[in-house]
């Protein structure tokens, strides 16, 4: 490949999108393509991370962006020392993250070696001690975070800490409870990737060991070996499941079906076996709706616990199936059934030596494949929702300080103008004058949400430069798909008029009317049978995946959230088309084969 | 019921009887035990051929007519060869087998459409591949011509290709027994092949599917280019479809008696010939043949258009994989790196990404 013709453009050439001049100030000087480094930027390659951070991110939401990075970096270059492979550098342009993932140098690969195997040996060798003590560290990080909580100023310091001559005032709670809440989520995405990396290490490494035996096996066949039924990301749905049964065996489907959360929970009290049913439906919530229908990175995510409309209206979806007298329960026993066949079919075909190889390999996945699942429950589901759920009350509280109209302002400020924000919120309560900030915040709020109204209106690109010779970090492989054949299809992509081509990510074939759906908030749109068309898919949208034809998703690799879910429900899915929900649009006639990761647009 | 000296049921061959039922019956046999639905029929057994050859002396003959031939010497071969053919020609069939087969063949149905094929003893086994040197014959109506095309694929075992490769390699001629299966002709509206692994490649995690139109003599033939189906064998899933002009087929025409070649319309051309559903029955079907003979199979289906969905699907005949079945492993012992070692040699070597 010349150098000199790069596949993709610089970023530096890169333009914004009309109306989204001067963006770059929402985001802080690390994360940006400065030109003072044109040239090391230029050298490397970087893809779009639209798979985690599908819109252009709010000023504030960048600290799970640098938290995110920051963590994985560590776990590969600091603590387990993986021989070819340090973080991934990142970057936003036009309001998108993009990524490159950093290799270490050739001749310092072997010295890291040793380090290596002392280091993750001892994971590996006591995975399920260490497991346990990990959901103690990630459970009680998160009751801390729990159990903060932001009051505003009062009008006058308690009289009892003047009796017993305290000598502080109410801000101070205010700014700690703010740094506990950001200190705490760093911890906890030190702990999201203390597991993870090694999770996906050795995957991969029985993914290569029986690629290398079967080489044209798909490698849905090799996630299949691997992948638990019971993961707990599937608890949720479940927990819905069972609570529509419920309501049916109890006669309180009926009250469920119409009206408000309020107004329905309100009519199911009513009713002579009410009490029951809402106890089962206050205990499933926690921690079952602590569930986002996003992905936990974004200020905008919505968890069941805060909108329990959301999981309400699954379960009017279920009530009627349930009465119908449909099984809507997981088919478990099927699956694993059908896990043990296919594992043992391929097995068979290996020679002796070789099955004793694939044993060990398999059974190391499958005893560190759950917590790749489970991990997202934990921490995107359940920690990160009480950090977002936190911040929210802390904007909401500002905002009726008079620092914003809206209740989510603080989040077009990032994190460290919110440090100023309570300065001046504090500091102009004890002066006794207005604040600052009402003055300058709402104009300035109103200006960055048309900035990233502009950021949003256009697709980022797939990549930035040249790919380079060899891709050796175990996320982008796995999580991102990236390999040759995906780049092949980013640089391609234009040249097939009336199809696209993606991952076939989950088995089966299927025609059927596009549903092209861009945010979880449209999730009540699809109707039976339709293919839902949309960049990229949560772990929390499972129950409508009860009542779709297939899926097909713009990025996103096997391991994607859209792929695991797809074949837990028997669904084709083609992930990774790039483009797809873009390119479609909703009510064309499309043929989705998840089997060759083709999509057909019939009409 | 004693079974029949000189003709077997489909449903009645046992591994007893497949020394005297040829390859291809025993096969047929087998399938029928197993479940596998085949159209039905008999073999004539080789002691009806057998019988044939003594009760006209056409032992002797054969020999006096082959001593003296040279291997080398085409035109020799090819003499001795219609020689005997035009011998086992002139004879009328012993009696008792001749009735043995009329009443087999009445049993099927007075007027029924038949295939008569060879089922030689050596033909079908692994290691010698030389099937389809025996010939076939197609939509046979009535007792008079069974019996006729019997005696043609007993005579058929001395075309010329078949003694000149007996005598190159050292087989006996005489020790060469001949069955013929008598099997109901498959009003097949589409046909083809399958195969428990990729012949290209020997890839033993896929099925592929030959299919074409009408009977599946032109796909065996070459004369017409199938569709082709890749199926994943675990997963069952049809991972590759390459759609042909499929310009001709083979049909049986009842009034003619005959299978004739016609023209595809065309619509029907460049359109797959069989539903997705069809091709995972007939992926599931070789998939079935291959783990009851416990090695890859190469297999000849069709789907007949008078029966119903779903209990359509016939398997013709079924044999094993000749050309990947034989090659050798590598000899070198692979070494794989295992616990540790491996992940660190599998991080080290991770996905090339082309430039």
């Amino acid at each position: 490949m010349d150098a000199q013709t790069p596949l993709f453009p610089s970023a530096f050439d890169v333009k914004s999108p009309k109306g989204a001049e001067g963006w770059e100030e929402l985001y802080p000087y690390y994360t940006r393509f400065q030109p003072a480094r044109r040239k090391e930027d230029d050298e490397k390659f970087w893809f779009c991370n639209s798979q985690h951070w599908p819109n252009p991110l709010r000023p504030f939401d960048v600290i799970f962006l640098d938290f995110a990075i920051k963590c994985l970096g560590q776990y590969n270059s600091r603590h387990l020392m993986i021989p070819p492979a340090n973080g991934i550098d990142y970057r936003i342009l036009n309001g998108f993250v993009y990524f490159s993932p950093v290799a270490v140098a050739p001749e310092d690969i072997e010295a890291r070696v040793p380090q290596f195997l002392e280091r993750a040996g001892h994971y590996f060798g006591n995975w399920n001690e260490l497991l346990d003590n990990w959901k103690k560290k990630v459970a009680g990080a998160t009751a801390e975070l729990e159990a903060l909580s932001f009051a505003p100023l009062p009008d006058v310091v308690p009289l009892e800490w003047i009796k017993e001559g305290r000598g502080l005032d109410n801000t101070n709670e205010i700014f700690e409870t703010y740094e506990k809440a950001i200190e705490l989520s760093y911890k906890i995405w030190q702990y999201h990737f203390e597991f993870l990396n090694l999770g996906y290490a050795a995957y991969l490494d029985f993914f290569g060991f029986v690629k290398e035996q079967f080489p044209t096996i798909p490698d849905q066949a090799i996630a299949k070996m691997v992948q638990g039924v019971d993961s707990e990301l599937f608890r949720p749905d479940d927990e819905l499941k069972k609570l529509s049964r419920l309501a049916v065996e109890l006669g309180v489907d009926e009250a469920l079906m119409t009206g408000s959360v309020e107004q329905s929970l309100a009519a199911v009290a009513a009713l002579p076996n009410g009490a029951k049913w809402l106890a089962a439906w206050t205990e499933a919530q926690d921690p079952w709706f602590n569930f986002t229908s996003g992905n936990g990175f974004y200020s905008t995510d919505k968890y069941w616990k805060d909108h329990l409309d959301i999981p309400l209206g699954y379960m009017r979806d279920y009530i009627p199936r349930v009465k119908d007298g449909e099984t809507i329960e997981r088919p478990t026993a099927r699956l694993l059934t059908e896990r043990d066949r296919i594992t043992a079919e391929y097995r068979e075909m290996m020679d002796e030596e070789a099955q004793e190889v694939f044993d060990g390999k398999l059974g190391l996945s499958r005893t560190v494949f759950p917590y790749v699942e489970d991990h997202n429950f934990y921490i995107e589901h359940w920690a990160l929702g009480v950090f977002w759920r936190k911040m929210r009350e802390l904007s909401k509280l500002l905002s009726e300080a008079g620092f914003w109209p809206e209740e989510d302002g603080m989040f077009f400020l990032n994190r460290n103008e919110v440090r100023d924000v309570l300065w001046d919120y504090c500091a102009s309560w004890a002066i006794g004058t207005p604040n600052v900030g009402s003055a300058i915040w709402p104009d300035e709020i109103a200006r960055r949400r048309d900035l990233l109204t502009a950021l949003g209106s256009e697709t980022p690109l797939p990549a930035l430069n040249n790919p380079p010779e060899v891709i050796t970090e175990p996320f982008t492989i796995m999580l991102w798909g990236i390999t040759s054949d995906a780049i092949d299809r980013w640089v391609g992509g234009a040249d097939d008029t009336d199809g696209l081509q993606g991952m076939a990510a989950a088995p089966g074939t299927v025609e059927g009317i596009a549903r092209v759906l861009r945010s979880p908030d449209q999730l009540s749109e699809l109707q039976k049978g339709e293919i839902l068309v949309t960049p990229v898919t949560a772990p929390s949208w499972a129950p409508v995946f009860g009542k779709i034809g297939a899926a097909v998703t713009d990025i996103g690799g096997m391991m994607s959230h859209a792929a695991i879910v797809c074949r837990e429900y028997g669904l084709p899915a083609v992930t990774g088309t790039g483009n797809a929900s873009a390119r479609i649009k909703t009510g064309m006639r499309l043929r989705v084969d998840g089997n060759t990761g083709k999509v057909t647009i019939l009409d | 019921m004693s079974k029949g000296l000189y003709t077997l049921d489909f449903s009645e061959i046992g591994t007893e009887d497949h020394d005297r039922v040829g390859g291809k019956c025993a096969s047929l046999g087998d399938m029928t035990q197993a479940g596998v639905a085949v159209p039905p029929g008999f073999a004539v057994t080789t002691d009806a051929y057998a019988e044939m050859l003594k009760h006209h002396g056409l032992q002797a003959e054969i020999e006096r007519h082959l001593k003296g031939v040279d291997p080398d010497d085409l035109d020799s071969v090819d003499r001795a060869a219609q020689a005997i053919r035009i011998r086992i020609r002139s004879h009328h069939l012993p009696e008792s087998v001749e009735a043995a087969i009329r009443v087999a063949y009445a049993e099927m149905g007075e007027g029924m459409p038949v295939a008569v094929r060879s089922s030689a003893t050596a033909e079908d086994m692994p290691d010698a591949s030389f099937a389809g040197q025996q010939d076939t014959y197609l939509w046979v109506k009535g007792g008079d011509d069974v019996v006729a095309k019997v005696r043609d694929c007993w005579a058929s075992l001395y075309t010329t290709r078949a003694v000149a490769y007996r005598e190159k390699n050292k087989i006996s001629h005489i020790d060469v027994l001949m069955s013929v299966g008598v099997q109901k002709m498959v009003n097949a509206k589409t046909a083809g092949v399958a195969m428990t692994l990729d012949p290209v490649t020997g890839d033993r995690t896929r099925i592929v599917i030959d299919a074409s139109w009408g009977l599946g003599e032109l796909v065996v033939s070459g004369i017409v280019t199938p569709d082709n189906y890749t199926v994943e064998k675990i997963l069952m899933e049809v991972i590759d479809r390459k759609i042909s002009d499929k310009h001709v087929e083979l049909v049986g025409d009842a009034a003619l008696g005959e299978a004739v070649e016609r023209e595809v319309e065309e619509a029907r051309r460049k359109v797959q010939c069989v539903s997705d559903a069809e091709i995972i029955a007939i992926a599931t079907l070789a998939k079935q043949l291959e783990k009851q003979k416990k090695c890859p199979q190469d297999i000849e289906w069709a789907i007949d258009a008078d029966l119903p969905e779903g209990q359509n699907l016939l398997a013709l005949q079924s044999r094993p994989e000749t050309v990947w079945s034989q090659k050798k492993k590598d000899g070198a012992k692979k070494t794989y790196s295992t616990g540790m070692m491996g992940i660190v040699s599998t991080l080290n070597s991770a996905l090339k990404v082309k430039t």
